[in-house]
């Protein structure tokens, strides 16, 4: 188990909850730490309690716990919203002179830091400061050397000028001074550092840099909260790499201008959560039928309606699995890890195109926003490789064509595999439609044309089932008898949570899948478990229900829906219940 | 490109399914032509068609085509330009397709200014559903689902466009194939969105907006004092409500496409075998 700190700031959206605890998760990371984070938000610019939470050590970090070591406090909420979290020893750094928190009272066996924030702050040229003031103040009581903050300041604030590092750097200097001199607590922490450099990103930015990887040049949107980062992350960034960005008016464009880059050859793609999956379903039978390569990213966050559009859920499932009217050939693959977010996103691309089917990357809300070190190495661009499919160019071209020199974009291979010819490829000219079509792209309603067609679709699955590797990630005892499955961002609580519940003397072997549809057959997995316990973010089991439909036998859930991820030892907790009456019995 | 291309390099061998004596079959050889005459080859043309009668030209003409779902052919059409602005893209659609569902992306199409055309094969009615009301038909007009008239006043499409920001805005009548081809082609040479809304008759479910009707009703702008780079003017035109104009209502010579504005070049298509030569600038951003 790391031996870590966890830390937060919190108060009201608006108050720079976000970009300071982004500076403090970058100190860290620079000074060779690693760091895990979540948030705490609501959906408003300002106002409402907001958080955000950094857990850190020198080892890997995979989840965020029960456990608050140093809070922030720029709001009397922000203490009462963290009150299961904090502990005896637990320190709360707090500006008594602001009017609202001068009524504080610091819960009984808790360490209250009252620091006058904004007066130190305006001391170094700003109480816009003040937040970073508070940072110093962390440092002194962490052990954590101040140097490591500057060049996190230095980073925000170079563009802003060198005069307002320095204030930045000077704000911190003092808080940490004021907390030497003032308060003597031997606060028990130590914040070791390494020489290791790391990189520090979210999920939603591993897409974004995935998708550059892999060469997409066309990204098509709509704003929305979780996925939105994915969209930013890639304006700016890939027209340096001759693509654009294109923020469509909806999300029933968006699909569709990704489809017509698509159609012109480009990887395309378009990222959005429930509420654009809903309308983009329009248009997944047409993806699927014209059999053009896209990839179309769901972020998932709680539904179902506008639900609780900041909070976790995985909840989607069963749309990207079964959404659309008609029978639609798709591949769902789920990124398990913030690093995964760019490996599988690189994947989803190549299987897109050889396929040539709509690929379904789905990530969620917690992938989105944890920001995860990684070293650099984690993205090895020399080991991404393109694959493209059967694109046909001119030399090649003439083999495709029928007898009247027509070319055949839906040829009905043995493999059903057809080939592509971009538009601008001559003698390729072709059209393709929603309707069902014969090997040409044109409309009929053939009997055994539509039967020919649809069992071509269903062969290009069936060869990418057998040719492609559907692998899982295992980790744990491989020979224990609870096996514990789950997708998505569940794998890192799931992680820890299995040195805790090792420490209690419970092996579990644990699977973590990464692709949903086609997905790993685990019939003899969990044949040769005692138990099996699928843990998942929804209250209805969705992935356990294809587990159990795979496998033709029950499975236990641990189903979360309260809108916040799993913590390890919550989770280690739940599947501690589920197993040990049987060891009692037996 | 070869030079040699003629419009019947445009027509596939599939024969129209359209009524004898539809609107469309001339709002297509216009096309046709315009395509072979401002220099097109089917191998560098893409054509984006929607749903309805209007939706089946992609079928009965041969170039690189999809047709696509209701009412979103500019989205796609949109996609395709930008990935590959060498390609010659026209969307084709009706007023159903591009006045009603999708509406919506008509006025953000026309905003975005890409440079493309836009064939609405405008008949007033829906056909292929076998005569219900469209957006564009008359307020007082029977059909089968408005028995008393729609109670709605009908859109005005030159006049969403031209409130949208259009930068070319014309109108033609199916049955002068030569004004109509004329017109398309100066949509397509046009350096933006070139809106060519076409009065397409339906023979068989729209006894109001007829041939007879139109060759009545419709005036050439070419032949009036019509100064089609003023859009004061323009507006006065479209907005009059009395005459059927055709021609090319509004044009404005600066236009600049919005793929020129944000830099767009060349195919999107082309990528290298791995990761570009300087992805690993992109991981040590995050250090």
């Amino acid at each position: 188990m790391p031996d870590d700190l966890n830390w937060a700031i919190g108060g009201e959206a608006g108050d720079g909850i976000d970009s300071t605890g982004k500076i403090f998760a970058q100190a860290l990371s620079r000074a060779g730490r690693h760091v895990y984070t979540s948030k705490d938000f609501a959906s408003r610019i300002r106002g409402g309690y907001t958080a955000y939470k950094i857990r850190s050590s020198v080892d890997r970090v995979e989840s965020v716990v029960d456990r608050l070591d140093i809070l922030i406090a720029l709001t009397e909420r922000t203490i009462d919203e963290n009150m299961d979290e904090l502990h005896e020893g637990s320190v709360i750094i707090y500006d008594g002179e602001r009017t609202t928190m001068q009524d504080v009272e610091i819960p009984e066996g808790m360490i209250g830091l009252d620091v006058p924030l904004k007066s130190l702050a305006e001391d170094a040229g700003g109480a816009i400061m003040r937040n970073v003031v508070a940072l110093g103040v962390a440092c002194e009581v962490s052990d954590f050397p101040i140097e490591n903050l500057d060049s996190a300041l230095e980073k925000r604030f170079k563009d802003k000028g060198q005069a307002i590092v320095d204030n930045n750097s000077k704000a911190a200097r003092l808080g940490q001074e004021y907390a030497a001199e003032q308060f003597d607590y031997d606060y028990g922490y130590s914040m070791e550092t390494t020489d290791n450099d790391y990189v520090l990103l979210n999920g939603d930015e591993a897409i974004g840099m995935g998708a550059i990887a892999a060469g997409c040049r066309f990204y098509a949107g709509y704003p929305i909260t979780p996925a939105t980062d994915v969209m930013e992350y890639l304006t700016g960034r890939i027209d340096q790499f001759g693509g654009t960005v294109v923020q469509a008016e909806d999300e029933l464009a968006a699909i569709n201008l990704a489809l017509g880059a698509a159609r012109a050859g480009a990887r395309s793609m378009t990222a959005t959560s429930g509420p654009g999956i809903d309308l983009m379903t329009e248009t997944f039978g047409l993806v699927a039928t014209s059999e053009t390569p896209m990839v179309i990213c769901d972020v998932m966050r709680a539904g179902p309606s506008t639900g609780m559009p900041t909070k976790q859920e995985q909840g989607d499932l069963d749309m990207l699995v079964y959404g659309g009217h008609g029978e639609i050939e798709r591949m769902v693959v789920g990124p398990t890890s913030v690093a995964e977010c760019f490996w599988k996103t690189v994947e989803a691309f190549n299987l897109a195109e050889k396929y040539q089917l709509p690929v379904f990357l789905v990530s969620d809300l917690s992938l989105a926003v944890t920001e995860q070190t990684f070293p650099p190495e984690t993205f090895d661009m020399d080991e991404v490789e393109i694959e493209r499919g059967n694109v046909v160019d001119e030399a090649e071209i003439d083999s495709w064509l029928d007898e009247q020199g027509r070319f055949q974009p839906h040829f009905p291979a043995a493999d059903g595999i057809s080939p592509r010819a971009l538009p601008g490829t001559t003698d390729g000219a072709h059209m393709t439609t929603g309707l069902e079509h014969d090997a040409n792209g044109r409309r009929t309603e053939d009997e055994e044309i539509r039967v020919e067609q649809v069992e071509k679709r269903s062969q290009k699955f069936e060869t990418a089932r057998e040719r492609e590797d559907w692998d899982y990630r295992e980790f744990g005892d491989p020979g224990a008898e609870t096996l514990v499955l789950s997708w998505g961002s569940n794998e890192g609580p799931m992680r820890e949570a299995l040195d805790f519940l090792a420490e209690d003397g419970i092996d579990v072997r644990f699977i973590s899948v990464p692709y949903l549809l086609p997905r790993p057959d685990l019939s003899e997995e969990i044949a040769a478990a005692e138990t099996t316990i699928v843990v998942e973010c929804n209250a209805n089991g969705q992935f356990a229900d294809l587990i159990e439909h795979d496998v033709l036998e029950r499975v236990e859930r641990i189903n979360k829906f309260t809108g916040v991820r799993f913590k390890a030892d919550e989770l280690a907790e739940e599947i501690r219940r589920l197993v040990e009456p049987q060891e009692v019995a037996q | 490109m070869s030079s040699d291309i003629r419009f019947t390099d445009f027509k596939s061998d599939k024969q129209p399914t359209w009524c004898p004596g539809c609107g469309d079959f001339g709002t297509m050889n216009g096309m046709m032509k315009a395509l072979a005459e401002t220099g097109n080859d089917p191998d560098n043309t893409f054509v984006v068609a929607g749903i309805g009668c209007s939706g089946k030209i992609g079928t009965y003409m041969h170039s690189y085509a999809l047709h696509g779902v209701h009412g979103r052919a500019l989205p796609v059409g949109i996609g395709v330009k930008l990935a590959n602005p060498d390609l010659e893209v026209m969307v084709a659609g009706g007023d159903g397709d591009g006045y009603s569902i999708g509406a919506g992306h008509f006025i953000h199409a026309v905003r975005r200014n890409v440079d493309m055309s836009y064939v609405v094969m405008d008949n007033r009615i829906y056909g292929l559903t076998k005569g219900q009301a469209s957006p564009t038909s008359r307020e007082d007009f029977e059909t089968s689902t408005s028995p008393e008239g729609t109670h709605m006043s009908p859109v005005n499409p030159l006049a969403l466009a031209l409130a949208s920001g259009a930068s070319f805005v014309a109108q033609t009548f199916s049955s002068d194939s030569q004004r109509h081809t004329e017109v398309v082609k100066e949509a397509i040479e046009h350096d933006g969105f070139g809106l060519v809304n076409v009065y397409s008759p339906c023979v068989t479910f729209n006894d109001v907006d007829t041939y007879d009707y139109f060759r009545d009703a419709i005036v050439d702008v070419s032949e009036t004092d019509h100064d089609s780079n003023d859009k004061d003017a323009a507006r006065d035109l479209i907005t009059d409500g009395s005459t059927e104009y055709v021609g090319v209502l509004y044009r404005d010579e600066a236009s600049v496409p919005y793929e020129e504005r944000e830099g767009i070049e060349g195919s999107m298509a082309d990528i290298p075998d791995g990761a570009p030569e300087d992805a690993m600038d992109l991981v040590r951003e995050f250090y």
